[in-house]
């Protein structure tokens, strides 16, 4: 007689930990039941990302660069789960790939995208980037995994606290690389995962007072007025592509600050 | 009895310091009676007009046009053709020659410029003469250099023009702010329609005459004057590629919310409600001088003006008074005098509005101090006011009131300090005064606004960034990175 495999029960990923949806619900995703998250999961995501974020972007780039290797290390020691999870191996070590080239990023990007100003006076004036804050991101529906890693790694990167909806259809691989983070030296709150339903989350996360910037890469038809949404409190809108790796994606999550100060005796 | 010898007593002491009146001469200023709009390099005849007169007493000036959707319209199609004919494809090397020479022109005809730009604006002569007319040159000159060196500015990108860039920009730097527009925008191979501010408008409209002058190619600058119709109407033309707006917050949303799935590109430079913030070991005297800067340049019409003053509570009793007395010696008065340090309001509608936040901070219980001063009967006019006693909650706290209202707030640690000047929807700027370097990273790197001035407020230069966090905006103007909303990368 075979044995009776023990079922998993695919939950959300907030604050580091793994909540049922609030709401209890739950909906059918390439053959499990995986829940459905809804405006109170939200509201509880990004409250953990907002609380997660300033340690996040005090943290050292090094220590950064170090963390987000880690999870390219995680995924590597797990490669053959997700490669049933996504569409196989090669999406898999693309995925790894791409996370280790972002996590280079780290530590060279205020020489890349700041500097110091030449401005005419007896001042000092530098200009650095900065995380604008929590980043909502609506994953595209493919590449699965491949698709999160590439809109999850430039905010990052830069600092910033991220509350990502997963790919509808395919939420798996996201439920399994929350399961990689959650042993993973990422601090809790700094990534949260939410299945469920973009149509239904995105207008929730486009209009919310604490996000500072989306990325609307999964919205398809819908990016026009969570386009609109956004500008109530005049957040960053980000059309990310699905497949690609640039350091511009990363400063699209950044703010320039620059500073002033006189030089005398 | 040698000059040297004489007692003391018997030399006369003058009694009274006040200044003599010194007036520019307005004659160097030729205004005509009537505008149209510059387009295609020609002037077009408006089909309605209004009286843009003179803040400091009410004079009107000149009529401009009210320009109407047909007339953005044209006003676009002469941008697109000049795109399309030439100056997109142009060397940059050639773009540069051409902004040299209106960073010139600039430079020569500056008097006449200040001038007219205080007549206007009502900003006092000697800030539109050392600030704005030098840093409105010091933009183009600065630009010019980066038209033949974009591939260095962002190298493997293979930059190119966006196409036209319709731009709003606000009564506060009038022709300061059409230069941090018009120069990135032309030095980046774009064409451009202008929208001045409907209450200044007539340096934009003396800016053709530079653009004549500089033999630019008709047509790829482009100036439509009007109220909010018409700024409604290029942001809502189809064939604009790119918004620059600079403004209040509430119509940066509005024009967020209509670009909404249109594609075209946007930056947004909105309104602030910075922190000015003063540590006990701050060398007071220098502080005073910062902050009646950070508030009262300009009559406070300034987007990152200091205009919520945090003092550390041991030094709040010696700083109040010494800033009290430095406001009694602030001269309010005739925008053309080159000894007054503060003008006029722009418009009756500001004077308005910032009527109406004072009247709120001394309702909600806030305690107001106002400098004796007599002011002009005609025009517009608000005498410098501080306000202490001011609870975070309180309207003069959280509103941009863009006049010289400063209010005056306390705290005890440095944590604190950053948490009360966090606390705003705003990110523009902010203001850290203290002699402990350590202190001032720390500060910095906490502080969440686009520029913060250490031991100094409102310094400018074309090749530092200025922008906002937040509700204060988004996209840089200045620097290598003012470049990048002018651009488009093939990656």
């Amino acid at each position: 007689m075979s044995r009776l495999p023990v079922k998993k029960t695919y939950k959300l990923f907030i604050g580091g930990a793994f909540p049922r949806s609030e709401s209890g619900r739950t909906y059918d995703a390439e053959g499990q039941n995986v829940a459905r998250a809804s405006r109170k999961d939200v509201r509880d995501a990004v409250r953990a990302a907002r609380a997660a974020q300033p340690g996040w972007a005090a943290a050292t780039a090094y220590n950064r660069g170090q963390v987000l290797y880690r999870i390219a290390e995680m995924i590597e020691a797990r490669a053959a789960e997700f490669a049933e999870l996504c569409s196989g191996r090669d999406e898999v070590e693309r995925s790894i790939d791409r996370i280790v080239w972002y996590a280079g990023w780290a530590d060279k990007l205020p020489q890349v995208l700041g500097g110091s100003n030449p401005v005419a006076g007896p001042y000092f004036n530098f200009t650095v980037p900065e995380p604008t804050g929590v980043v909502a991101v609506l994953a595209p529906e493919e590449p699965p995994l491949l698709g999160l890693v590439t809109r999850l790694l430039p905010p990052l990167v830069g600092g910033n606290a991220v509350v990502a909806v997963a790919s509808e259809a395919r939420p798996l691989a996201a439920i399994e690389l929350a399961e990689a983070l959650a042993t993973s030296d990422v601090p809790g709150g700094v990534v949260n995962l939410l299945t469920g339903s973009a149509t239904e989350l995105g207008p929730v996360l486009a209009s919310h007072m604490d996000v500072n910037a989306i990325d609307l890469c999964g919205a398809d038809g819908d990016a026009p007025e969570l386009e609109r949404l956004a500008a109530d409190n005049v957040k960053r809108v980000v059309r990310g592509r699905a497949d690609v790796q640039s350091p511009w994606e990363i400063a699209s999550f950044l703010e320039l600050k620059t500073v002033w100060h006189p030089m005398g005796q | 009895m040698a000059e040297i010898d004489k007692p003391q007593s018997e030399v006369e002491v003058p009694g009274d310091w006040t200044y003599a009146s010194a007036p520019e001469s307005r004659d160097i200023v030729h205004i005509r009676d009537r505008y149209g709009y510059y387009v295609g390099g020609e002037w077009l005849e408006p089909t309605e007009t209004y009286d843009t007169i003179a803040p400091r007493d009410e004079e009107p000036l000149a009529a401009v046009g009210q320009a109407t959707t047909e007339d953005v319209g044209r006003a676009v199609a002469a941008a697109r053709t000049a795109y399309a004919d030439g100056w997109s494809s142009l060397p940059g090397s050639e773009r540069a020659k051409y902004l040299f020479r209106i960073a010139r022109l600039l430079q020569e005809r500056s008097r006449e410029f200040a001038v007219l730009e205080s007549l206007n604006g009502g900003k006092p002569i000697k800030e539109s003469r050392d600030v704005d007319l030098p840093l409105a040159a010091a933009h183009f000159f600065y630009y010019a250099g980066w038209a033949d060196k974009l591939e260095y500015a962002f190298p493997n990108r293979r930059p190119r023009p966006v196409g036209v860039a319709g731009q709003i920009i606000p009564w506060n730097f009038p022709l300061l702010m059409l230069a941090w527009k018009v120069a990135p925008a032309l030095a980046c191979g774009n064409t451009v329609v202008l929208k001045p501010a409907e209450t200044t408008p007539l340096t934009a409209l003396l800016f053709c005459d530079i653009l004549r002058q500089a033999e630019l190619p008709a047509g790829v600058v482009n100036i439509v004057t009007g109220d909010g119709r018409t700024g409604a109407a290029l942001v809502e033309s189809e064939d604009v590629d790119k918004i620059a707006f600079t403004g209040s917050t509430e119509v940066g949303k509005e024009i967020q919310r209509r670009l909404a799935g249109t594609g075209k590109r946007l930056t947004l430079e909105l309104g602030g409600k910075a922190a000015n913030i003063v540590f006990d070991d701050a060398a007071l005297d220098q502080a005073v001088e910062g902050i009646v800067n950070g508030i009262y340049f300009n009559q406070g019409h300034v987007c990152c003006a200091g205009s919520r003053l945090f003092v550390q509570e041991s030094i709040y009793e010696p700083l109040v008074a010494k800033l009290e007395r430095r406001l009694a010696t602030l001269r309010v008065g005739d925008p053309l005098d080159k000894n007054s340090d503060v003008g006029a309001i722009n418009s009756a509608a500001q004077l308005e509005k910032i009527r109406e936040l004072v009247a709120s901070g001394v309702e909600e219980g806030a305690e107001i101090y106002q400098p004796p001063c007599v002011l002009p009967e005609k025009g517009y006019w608000f005498v410098p006011t501080v306000f202490t006693n001011v609870a975070q909650s309180y309207r003069i706290a959280q509103e941009e009131i863009f006049g010289p209202v400063l209010s005056v707030l306390t705290f005890r640690t440095p944590e604190e300090a950053v948490e009360k000047a966090n606390n705003t929807p705003y990110g523009l700027s902010a203001g850290v005064w203290t002699e402990k370097g350590s202190r001032i990273l720390w500060m910095a790197q906490r502080l969440r606004a686009g520029v913060v001035w250490a031991n100094t407020y409102n310094r400018f230069d074309p090749s530092s960034p200025f922008g906002g966090y937040k509700e204060s905006g988004f996209g840089r103007e200045g620097g290598r990175h003012g470049l990048e909303p002018y651009l488009e990368f093939e990656e």
